[in-house]
């Protein structure tokens, strides 16, 4: 089953274009990887489908973890989760079990009651993606979610998220090839506003006949258009 | 429950920022203190308690537009703005969700520049609660103030636009520290156009019971907070277009 369907996305900030014509369908439960460079247009497709005009119904339905680490810098660790929790309409007994739950999955337990301003920069990632997780969406959107992350945190953090793959229908943007190759069913190469490719990793490789996924990427994205 | 919610988190978000206290309640204390004990000293009819606790309060009030200001243009800076677009929260949860706290937060603090004066000799009665209820509007206008400026700029242009700027404007245009006719001119008129110095003198006719002297000025605080909130509410829907 279909869980997103992107149809003509399009996004002009006065002469640039951010995004051009981006068509793509994402299956439910599949981790879709969009690659590319910084500019390429990865935030602005994420934001032009998250965002703009949805239906309520929708809203209760997906969740996102914004490039820039988003949480309520003078409220706690557990204050931030249970904030989130309660916007999306969760009561008491819920709030607690999912709070527990998010504290747990992502060994935030121990930070639990100091304040988000306070906490490392991994820390204020992994509380951000909770956050993001807590509201049990269908869908989730992490932008750049190990972005400045060491690489335990970064491990930590993969773990977490391939435990979600089958349940959860997640796009994640990332310009770390290891992170798409480990974790994705599937890749979208952006590059200048436009999705250049798309299909597996090793679909990708096949296209473009290369060995490793970052020389695929460099041969897709500066492909010309179209060119094969 | 949504609107309860994110006014919680606004309330603690304010509270918990160790300068907006200072700033919003120590600052104007430690001013009138100061300025009683020069009355004290040196007699001057402006710094008489119930002369000057009016513009004390308005004074401390400019500090609120400042405490929302920031939290606004924090919360749009860092992408928290962002992340609750995307949940169940409407444009409608947003405005009351950043004004509602402000309002009590405001009422304290008039309250505690009250108490303040009260032990520097001011008589407790009637007319002051009646002073106290009239500033209210004044708070709103300053409420107004905070939220458009959150809306229109950064963390650091809305503690200069509001924490430098518009507490300036209300020490010079308000009346507070001296007598506007003293200037006279183009400066009377021009702080007589503005809300802040009819702010202090409708508090200051309820002080002293002049009934009469009120709403000619109370009309003028009213009609600004109600155009500074409705040019709010509609800069702020529409930079909540352009910031997604």
């Amino acid at each position: 089953m279909i869980a997103i369907e992107i149809r003509n996305l399009s996004k002009n900030f006065k002469e640039k274009t951010a995004v051009n014509s981006l068509n793509l369908s994402i299956k439910q439960g599949e981790l879709f990887a969009l690659l590319g460079v910084n500019g390429a247009g990865k935030t602005t497709t994420l934001k032009g489908y998250s965002i703009v005009s949805q239906p309520q119904k929708v809203k209760e339905n997906i969740n996102v973890s914004p490039q820039e680490t988003a949480v309520a810098r003078n409220l706690s660790v557990k204050e931030n989760l249970e904030l989130v929790a309660s916007i999306y309409g969760f009561d008491k007994q819920k709030t607690a079990l999912k709070v527990e739950e998010m504290l747990r999955s992502f060994s935030l337990s121990e930070v639990s009651k100091d304040k988000a301003k306070t906490l490392s920069g991994g820390m204020q990632r992994r509380l951000s993606i909770a956050m993001a997780l807590i509201s049990e969406p269908q869908i989730v959107f992490l932008d750049e979610p190990t972005q400045g992350l060491d690489v335990i945190s970064r491990r930590e953090l993969w773990t977490a998220i391939e435990k979600l793959k089958g349940n959860v229908t997640i796009i994640l943007t990332t310009h770390y090839m290891e992170e798409a190759e480990a974790l994705s069913d599937r890749i979208g190469i952006m590059s200048k506003g436009e999705l250049k490719a798309t299909g597996t990793v090793s679909e990708s490789l096949t296209q473009s006949n290369s060995k490793t996924l970052e020389e695929a990427f460099v041969l897709l994205a500066t492909q010309k258009e179209g060119a094969q | 429950m949504r609107v309860l919610t994110f006014t919680i988190r606004n309330s603690k978000e304010m509270i918990r920022e160790p300068l907006n206290l200072a700033l919003g309640i120590g600052f104007p204390l430690v001013v009138l203190v100061l300025l009683s004990v020069i009355q004290a000293n040196i007699p001057v009819d402006l710094f008489v308690i119930e002369r000057l606790i009016p513009g004390i309060a308005v004074f401390g009030l400019s500090f609120i537009a400042t405490f929302s200001g920031t939290l606004i243009a924090a919360d749009r800076g860092t992408s928290f703005l962002l992340r609750l677009f995307t949940t169940p929260l409407t444009a409608y949860n947003y405005i009351m969700g950043y004004t509602l706290p402000l309002l009590p937060m405001a009422i304290l603090q008039i309250i505690i520049s009250f108490i303040a004066a009260f032990f520097l000799v001011l008589t407790l009665n009637l007319n002051v609660l009646l002073s106290i209820l009239i500033l209210i509007p004044a708070a709103v206008v300053f409420i107004g103030f905070g939220l458009l400026a959150g809306s229109l700029f950064n963390e650091k242009m809305v503690g200069n636009v509001c924490g430098a700027v518009l507490t300036n404007l209300t020490v010079w245009l308000s009346g507070a520290w001296f007598a506007l006719d003293l200037v006279g001119g183009w400066f009377e008129k021009l702080a007589y156009s503005l809300p802040f110095a009819h702010a202090v003198d409708a508090s200051r006719a309820a002080i002293v019971g002049d009934y009469s002297a009120i709403m000619p000025h109370l009309w003028w605080v009213i009609g600004y907070a109600v155009v500074t909130m409705l040019i709010a509410i509609v800069v702020f829907k529409k930079k909540m277009t352009s910031d997604q």
